[in-house]
């Protein structure tokens, strides 16, 4: 990523854009902010958020006209938020005087004709950018016209004390001035450096190449305005302080004045609220009625995609925050790569970028910075090790295999069941096979193995190159037939990588050609609710294949809120689980918890995943092929990690055996190895540490293997327990062991990464 | 992690090979081509080391992190 696609991206993300009533007003008054500090009943914050772009709040905030409240999001539930009233509100409790900061001052001199609110603005900014001030005046007293409102609104001693603090500012001011004579003017333009004229008065003599600045209101149209003749005082002190910089007067002011605003703030789900009325008409809101209105204020912000996705949730911003952190990452040099983390643990599910008003795709955002950081041999080594590892496993002997089905010597289609539901369930593999065959002609294949989507969700581009190309290899030496996929995962890499071969997925194929006719357990007739895995986001046609499968089961569904297109991942998605274990356990629980019904779902990871977390699920063939061993579907526990394994050992083994005759291979080639005889005794326990920190059963026969056969061991005389080391791969494993009757007792493991050498006697 | 990383409980395992209590000496940790020295629980007569399962989880896995992430 370079500095002109961050770019790019961060504008993508408009959260930071401005709500509608700040882009509104003509001075860009913070709203949102001083309506939160209001809502709080924070008065003194609120007045210094007013304080900081208004000039004269006294005055500007008991009379200000709020043009931005015909913008305000609140019309979409209920009214607008009086913006003004609360100004008002405000500005009329009792503030603590503050002082008034300046820059130093500066050699040039303006002077500044009128008092209206336009001249006097001109002067409060002039003066604090530190430039001589002296204010012209043609009557006795300033601000006439702000005097000359009713008491009850602006009482007089406001204006007076408000316009007091331009002679703090050290404002010279001059009343009784003959600004109407042309020869005072011409004195005017000699004298001083610069010069305004302000509303009402000889604003035609407009002349800003030689100094000479004025009043634009009419082009504006808001001559009645108090905020928008402020604001013409703005604009003009700005043109003044660039004039007298020397640089360009216009360049970069689009945003001067009020502008449309990208900011997208959801309203729908918003109960509607009426506008709090004040009890008292004239003189406006108490606190507490000030309060309650302040409290409908909807805070305009986006996050849509936050509020949907644990992951950017987690890490306390949004996309546009991320994608810099993201740049940053990757530029750095020396020192820690502080978004390692959060490159990793996005599942890649796409959500984001369904929800979001922009289309931001953090999924790609991530996967490039995963491709990015493998291919500078900046990837952490543990972070998606184990998931990598896994895969090696299902594209090994121990469970890969290709064949025509029994006695074809043709495919005209293939299944392809995937690794995850060879792994939870392998029998529903068997019985979805014998059926596939019953019902397609012509011979249906049979491809076991990975689609290498952990190597694809690593950044590991080539490794997943060299492999997928082995699969299409297989595909190929089948003679090309259809491919039929069970899970979703599947059929997203084969049809980005493998776009000449036709597939489909199991519950298009059963739902075209047809259920088992056996189908006599009866389904019940509470609803279960539909999961759709977060890889179908863009397949509608699945989904419905799925939901007429249901149908034609008797099955009743219910959907969820967020289903279909809009689907969250069940953390199982981009190797989430192996980067972050626990951020994935927050996002299933968020899954789990948005329908008190059983779940069904059609990908085998997504069951096992709200199964783990305590979720009732049912996988859509346990209602298709059930077992009559397993009346409670949804209550099926999720295999651990090594019979994860061990159960695509024995679906190989057996289906070999069973439907091509080639013999038990299993107990005889892979139990060969002396480590696989060692028996163990788990407590659950331990197995649940197993789980938890990932270690499988043949990694600690490993260790005991070597330990028993090398002697290479510590002993504990108080316990009789063994403490043993062993490295299989990249990580050290340790296991706290004892002999018992019939093998050997486990009681703890854990691992490290670290190599360490002792030194003996030191 | 240069420091002291032994704890008394570690001292109670013997070195089943030499069938010696474990003493407190310098070992040598290297991990992503970084090498660092601590004094770790070992044996005296073949060296080999302890890590300790809060060691493995705690301190080192820290250590791992950092130079991962370097
Ligand atoms: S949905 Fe998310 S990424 Fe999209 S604009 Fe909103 S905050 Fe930014
Ligand atoms: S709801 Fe609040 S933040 Fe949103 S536009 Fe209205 S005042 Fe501004
Ligand atoms: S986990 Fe899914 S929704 Fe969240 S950022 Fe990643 S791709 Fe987007
Ligand atoms: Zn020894």
């Amino acid at each position: 990523m370079d500095q002109k696609e961050l770019r790019l991206l961060e504008n993508q993300c408009i959260q930071e854009e401005p709500p509608e009533c700040m882009a509104a007003c003509p001075i860009h008054l913070d709203v949102r902010v001083f309506v939160g500090q209001m809502a709080r009943g924070a008065f003194h914050e609120a007045w210094k958020v007013l304080r900081k772009t208004m000039p004269f709040p006294g005055i500007l905030g008991r009379i200000c006209d709020a043009p931005c409240r015909d913008h305000c999001k609140r019309t979409k539930a209920g009214q607008a938020i009086e913006i003004g009233l609360l100004e008002r509100a405000c500005v009329t409790t009792s503030v603590p005087k503050q002082r008034i900061l300046a820059l130093p001052k500066k050699e040039k001199r303006i002077a500044i004709v009128g008092s209206d609110l336009d001249s006097l603005t001109a002067a409060w900014d002039l003066s604090r950018k530190g430039y001589g001030i002296t204010l012209f005046e043609s009557g006795e007293q300033l601000g006439r016209s702000l005097l000359a409102m009713p008491e009850a609104i602006l009482p007089r001693d406001v204006v007076a004390k408000e316009i007091l603090d331009l002679d703090e500012l050290g404002v010279e001011i001059r009343l009784n001035s003959p600004i109407h004579d042309k020869f005072f003017l011409a004195y005017l333009h000699r004298g001083f450096d610069a010069l305004y004229l302000g509303q009402g008065d000889i604003a035609e003599l407009r002349d800003e190449d030689n100094g000479i600045f004025a009043c634009g209101s009419s082009q504006h149209g808001g001559a009645g305005s108090p905020v928008w003749q402020a604001a013409e005082g703005r604009w003009a002190a700005t043109s003044m302080d660039r004039y007298l910089q020397k640089v360009s007067l216009t360049a970069g002011r689009e945003k001067d004045g009020p502008y449309p605003t990208k900011l997208y703030t959801r309203t729908d789900g918003v109960i509607p609220l009426p506008t709090v009325q004040p009890l008292d008409q004239v003189q406006g809101y108490t606190q507490d009625e000030a309060i309650r209105e302040a409290g409908r204020c909807l805070q305009c912000q986006c996050l849509e995609c936050v509020k949907v996705c644990a992951y950017l949730k987690h890490f306390g911003g949004y996309p546009k925050k991320y994608a810099r952190e993201i740049y940053n990452n990757d530029s750095i040099v020396m020192g820690s790569r502080q978004a390692n983390k959060l490159i990793n643990s996005c599942s890649l599910c796409g959500l984001c970028e369904a929800v979001c008003p922009e289309d931001f795709a953090m999924q790609t955002l991530c996967i490039e910075a995963r491709r990015d950081m493998v291919q500078k041999g900046k990837m952490p080594p543990s972070a998606h090790e184990f998931a990598l590892l896994d895969m090696a496993f299902s594209n090994s002997e121990q469970f890969a295999m290709v064949r025509h089905e029994p006695g074809h010597k043709a495919s005209t289609s293939v299944f392809f069941p995937g690794c995850q539901l060879s792994a939870s369930a392998p029998a529903m593999v068997k019985r979805a096979y014998a059926h596939l065959r019953q019902i397609i002609p012509g011979g249906v294949g049979l491809m076991l193995g990975c689609c290498n989507a952990p190597a694809s969700w690593a950044g590991q581009e080539d490794r997943f190159q060299t492999e997928f190309s082995g699969l299409r290899d297989q595909w190929i030496s089948l003679g090309r037939p259809d491919i039929i996929l069970a899970c979703s995962t599947c059929y997203q890499i084969f049809q980005t990588y493998l776009p000449e071969a036709k597939i489909k997925s199991l519950w298009q194929v059963l739902d075209e050609k047809g259920l088992p006719g056996d189908l006599s357990v009866k389904h019940g007739a509470v609803p279960l609710t539909v999961h759709d895995p977060c890889t179908t986001r863009h397949e509608p046609e699945t989904q419905q294949n799925v939901r007429n499968l249901l149908r034609r089961l008797g099955q009743p569904y219910e959907e969820l809120e967020l289903g279909r297109n809009h689907t969250e991942c069940c953390g199982f998605g981009g190797l989430m689980q192996n980067a972050n274990p626990d951020l994935a356990k927050t996002v299933v629980q968020r899954l789990s918890g948005q329908s008190s019904a059983d779940y069904l779902t059609y990908c085998a990871g997504c069951r096992d995943n709200l199964a783990a977390s305590g979720k009732r699920a049912v996988y859509i063939l346990d209602l298709i092929f059930p077992d009559t061993a397993m009346p409670d579907p949804g209550s099926r526990k999720r295999p651990g990690w090594s019979l994860r394994q061990e159960n695509r050992i024995r679906l190989k083994d057996e289906l070999l055996n069973e439907l091509w005759r080639e013999g038990s291979r299993k107990m005889a080639d892979t139990r060969a190895d002396d480590h696989e005889k060692i028996i163990l005794n788990i407590s659950p326990e331990v197995q649940q540490t197993l789980e938890d920190r990932r270690i499988l059963i043949p990694d600690i026969q490993k260790v005991i293997h070597h330990a028993e056969s090398t002697g290479e061991a510590l002993f504990h005389p108080a316990t009789g327990h063994y403490m043993t080391a062993f490295k299989p791969y990249k990580a050290t494993f340790w296991v706290e062991y004892s002999v018992s009757a019939c093998g050997f007792t486990l009681h703890n493991a854990y691992s490290h990464r670290m190599e360490v050498a002792g030194k003996g006697q030191p | 992690m240069n420091g002291d990383y032994s704890s008394p409980q570690d001292l109670a395992w013997k070195c089943r090979k030499c069938n010696i209590n474990l003493i407190v000496g310098p070992a040598t940790l290297t991990y992503m081509g970084n090498r660092m020295t601590a004094n770790l629980s070992q044996c005296p007569i073949c060296g080999y080391v302890l890590i300790s399962e809060e060691l493995a989880l705690g301190k080192m896995a820290e250590v791992e992190q950092v130079l991962e992430d370097k």
